[in-house]
């Protein structure tokens, strides 16, 4: 592609931004031999430890690793902190537009998006109608995927508000490269993410539906063939909670209980890893082997709490995307701090025609498509790709959208031939409860496929650490030498008080 | 706890028992094949030696359905490395790490990754590698990976009701087993009834004794040549020898007084019998209807014993 892109590592000149010299430094010495014996023991690690993901549609093995790359994405503290604030600002706001969308719809009255664009939505849920949920709050723990382009701007391409995964890689990339390279954290300050399961456990506590006595959270999977089971099954360990399937729950008088091997145990949230459709039977899809009959009826009386909610793919799939600055304007008042992308909406005919006759130059997404499914990206694209996606659009342009084709940014990565430019994005988790939290950084993806901008695990793409550094430039100072000193002080003179 | 939880524990560690057990029937098999032996009765197809790992699990037709012939080749096949057999050592190994990943919540991180590399492991073998290596050498790899596991397990886990679900399953099995390689020595006729106490009855009782780690046990408690009716106290009556029954059902009745409340009661006692049986029984009394029908008779209480379990514990019906 012609486009050149921002390069997270290097300035135009070739010089190193100042934020990655001490990792520059570090490669630079540190011998091919030991990067290749460390990159094989990552390898082996994620093996051993299991960390994989299934890939749907493929028969070769049901599991599979996420590669992962041991170059960090690394960024400024200064950095993320604008970018904290304009997650927090674009959550709140979503939050707030879906308790308004499933109550007293304003947004729709004072004439900001108009009430079809809702309802005729699919991810749109007439069951949640004046169903209360605790706080307010709809998505408890959102995923937003950020790009950078141009001259390192960021962008957010989509909000993912139902069951965004990814979280455990974060954790483990973490912990990988401590494992690997102590040494680079300790001449560095680089923001610590491990206490994330933490602050979810938090979080979902704040939303119980009673108050007082401890509440009982579960996570609820839906099983061992899930592609993100790993993921579910790490979270309950790392929070201390039971990791639960449709089978292991059942509702009596509006509660939902757990079975146990000592009798029923009352559940009071339920962070859920399922869809929607599959939530219960009874009033959703009646084909559900996963769901728990009942649970609606459970969470209508207010007797549990569903993290996420019910209903909230009505404002996060790409057909309301381009709505949520004005969203920001009109709950909160507030200029929003993160750009969209700026977006055709092909259901528009103006639009539709303009980005058809330019369909070789931008992205074309399905407006509920996910996981790089079902899009096309114009410059990458072939004729008869074209042809046929055209067809598609034409057949129903409200299911799609255009995006201009970003150079999103490039980060040093470990390919093949050595180290190459790939480019990459990042997810941030973000946490709403009592409050909004989350952990500096989040997931950094990177398409391993050369000049691809997907970077999906389902299409080949990786993940790196991501480093939020605090400090940097000089080696970071340490307290330890003077502790360690101390301590050694203190044993030779009980050492010597033992002989006198 | 989860009853599905507890269920899957429970599995986990039954299949990683049966695993290690089969290597070690494998094992007193695979000795008693290289003594002399002359098979009296060509029609007595149970006379081989090859045709007891079969025979003791219940697997001789689905071996047949398999393979064409006994051959020691096809019954190791069959038995170690045939995932298309539920109780191959491969498949146990299979479905333990099945279990455990799908509680790993349940289980500390070094038991899943212990467990999980046993299993990247034994997909890299096939019966040639096996064959090369040594037979011998892969049934003690087999057995090292369980003590490993047992020893991780032992290491690191809360005692917890996940844990005990674990040592019902260990100990369950282990019972089972022992009780199964006992009578390992009904089936392997001696060639006539003068060899009785001869050298091949010797070696066989000696094999028996060492593919359940007991030869050495057996010199040190007995200082004396080894006689049938002595193998089978020490691993039927000895309350310190840990793979005996006694010694298994203690643990047993041990653990489910701990898990036991108001609705298993019934279980409780049922174990509590089992145990005051091996704990107050004679070695006479036990040989005097035939070793072979009380061993029958002990399986069948165990099996009873499990579903009991199964049904208080883990798949309880609403």
């Amino acid at each position: 592609m012609p486009m050149t892109a921002y390069d997270e590592m290097r300035m135009a000149d070739g010089s190193i931004r100042s934020h990655y010299q001490y990792f520059a430094e570090w490669l630079n010495r540190t011998g091919q031999d030991r990067i290749k014996q460390k990159r094989g023991e990552a390898e082996r690690a994620f093996h051993r430890l299991g960390i994989t993901f299934a890939v749907y549609g493929e028969d070769s093995g049901t599991e599979r690793l996420i590669p992962f790359d041991i170059i960090p994405r690394i960024m400024p503290a200064s950095e993320w902190k604008t970018l904290e604030a304009g997650l927090r600002q674009r959550v709140t706001a979503l939050n707030m537009f879906l308790d308004d969308v499933y109550h007293d719809r304003n947004i729709i009255k004072a004439g900001v998006i108009a009430e079809e664009r809702i309802v005729g939505n699919t991810q749109y849920r007439p069951e949640m109608i004046g169903v209360k949920v605790p706080a307010g709050i709809y998505s408890h723990i959102a995923g937003v995927d950020l790009v950078r382009a141009g001259k390192g701007e960021y962008y957010v391409l989509e909000d993912n508000l139902r069951v965004p995964s990814g979280v455990s890689y974060m954790l483990e990339n973490r912990k990988m490269m401590m494992r690997l390279f102590p040494e680079l954290f300790s001449m560095q300050l680089v923001a610590p993410v491990e206490h994330y399961p933490n602050m979810l456990l938090e979080n979902l506590r704040g939303v119980s539906p009673v108050d007082g006595a401890q509440p009982t959270v579960a996570i609820l999977t839906p099983g061992p063939f899930n592609s993100a089971y790993f993921e579910h099954a790490f979270l309950a360990q790392q929070m201390g909670v039971e990791l639960v399937a449709g089978q292991d729950l059942f509702v009596q008088d509006e509660m939902v209980y757990m079975r146990t091997t000592r009798g029923p145990q009352r559940l009071h949230v339920i962070y859920r890893r399922i869809d929607d459709d599959y939530l219960d039977p009874l009033s959703f899809r009646k084909d559900s082997m996963l769901g728990v009959p009942g649970l609606f009826a459970a969470y209508r009386a207010g007797n549990v709490t569903l993290a996420n909610a019910i209903g909230t793919g009505v404002a996060d799939d790409k057909s309301m995307y381009p709505f949520v600055p004005d969203m920001i304007r009109f709950y909160l008042s507030e200029e929003p701090i993160l750009s969209n992308v700026p977006t055709y909406q092909l259901r528009k005919p103006d639009e539709c025609k303009f980005a058809l006759a330019h369909i070789a130059e931008l992205v074309i997404k399905e407006v509920h498509g996910a996981g790089g499914y079902g899009m096309l990206v114009g410059p990458a694209s072939t004729a008869a790709e074209r042809a046929e996606f055209r067809t598609r659009v034409l057949a129903d342009p409200a299911k799609y959208i255009a995006q201009p084709t970003l150079a999103l940014s490039t980060c040093p990565t470990f390919v093949e031939a050595g180290i190459a430019p790939r480019h990459i994005d990042l997810r941030p988790y973000v946490l709403s409860g009592k409050n909004v939290s989350m952990v500096p950084g989040g997931l950094t993806r990177v398409a391993l496929r050369e000049g691809s901008l997907v970077v999906n695990s389902s299409q080949g793409g990786g993940t790196k650490d991501t480093w939020v550094l605090e400090q940097w430039g000089e080696p970071r100072e340490r307290a330890l030498p003077e502790v360690v000193a101390a301590a050694d002080f203190q044993s030779q003179s009980q050492s010597q008080s033992q002989e006198n | 706890m989860l009853c599905s939880t507890a269920n899957e524990l429970y599995w986990m560690a039954r299949h990683i028992e049966r695993a290690e057990n089969t290597a070690r029937l494998l094992d007193v098999t695979y000795r008693m094949s290289l003594l002399p032996y002359q098979p009296v009765e060509p029609g007595l197809a149970w006379a081989e030696p090859w045709s007891v790992p079969l025979v003791t699990n219940g697997l001789a037709r689905a071996y047949y359905e398999r393979y064409p012939t006994l051959t020691a080749e096809n019954v190791l096949r069959f038995m170690a490395l045939d995932s298309g057999n539920t109780s191959s050592i491969f498949s146990c190994l299979r479905a333990a790490r099945e279990s455990a990943r799908s509680v790993r919540g349940a289980i500390t991180s070094e038991m899943y990754e212990d467990l999980n590399s046993a299993w990247l492991d034994i997909r890299q073998y096939d019966y040639e590698r096996v064959e090369s290596q040594g037979v011998s050498e892969f049934l003690d790899w087999v057995k090292m990976r369980s003590h490993l596991f047992r020893g991780v397990t032992f290491g690191t886990m809360l005692r917890d009701e996940a844990y005990h679900f674990i040592r019902l399953g260990t100990h369950l099995e282990r019972s089972d087993n022992t009780a199964r390689i006992l009578d390992v020595k009904y089936h392997t006729l001696l060639p006539s009834a003068a060899d009785v106490g001869g050298a091949v009855d010797y070696y066989q009782w000696s094999a028996l004794l060492r593919s359940v780690s007991a030869f050495e046990s057996y010199r040190k408690i007995y200082r004396d040549v080894i006689t049938p009716i002595r193998v089978a106290e020490l691993l039927i009556l000895r309350a310190d020898m840990p793979r005996s029954l006694h010694s298994c059902m203690a643990f047993i009745y041990d653990t489910l007084r701990l898990l036991s409340d108001r609705n298993t009661q019934e279980v409780e006692r049922q174990a509590g019998e089992l145990h005051s049986q091996l704990r107050y029984g004679r070695m006479e009394q036990i040989m005097s209807n035939g070793l072979h029908e009380y061993l029958m008779q002990y399986l069948d209480r165990i099996g009873a014993l499990s579903s009991e379990i199964n049904s208080v514990f883990l798949v309880p019906s609403n």
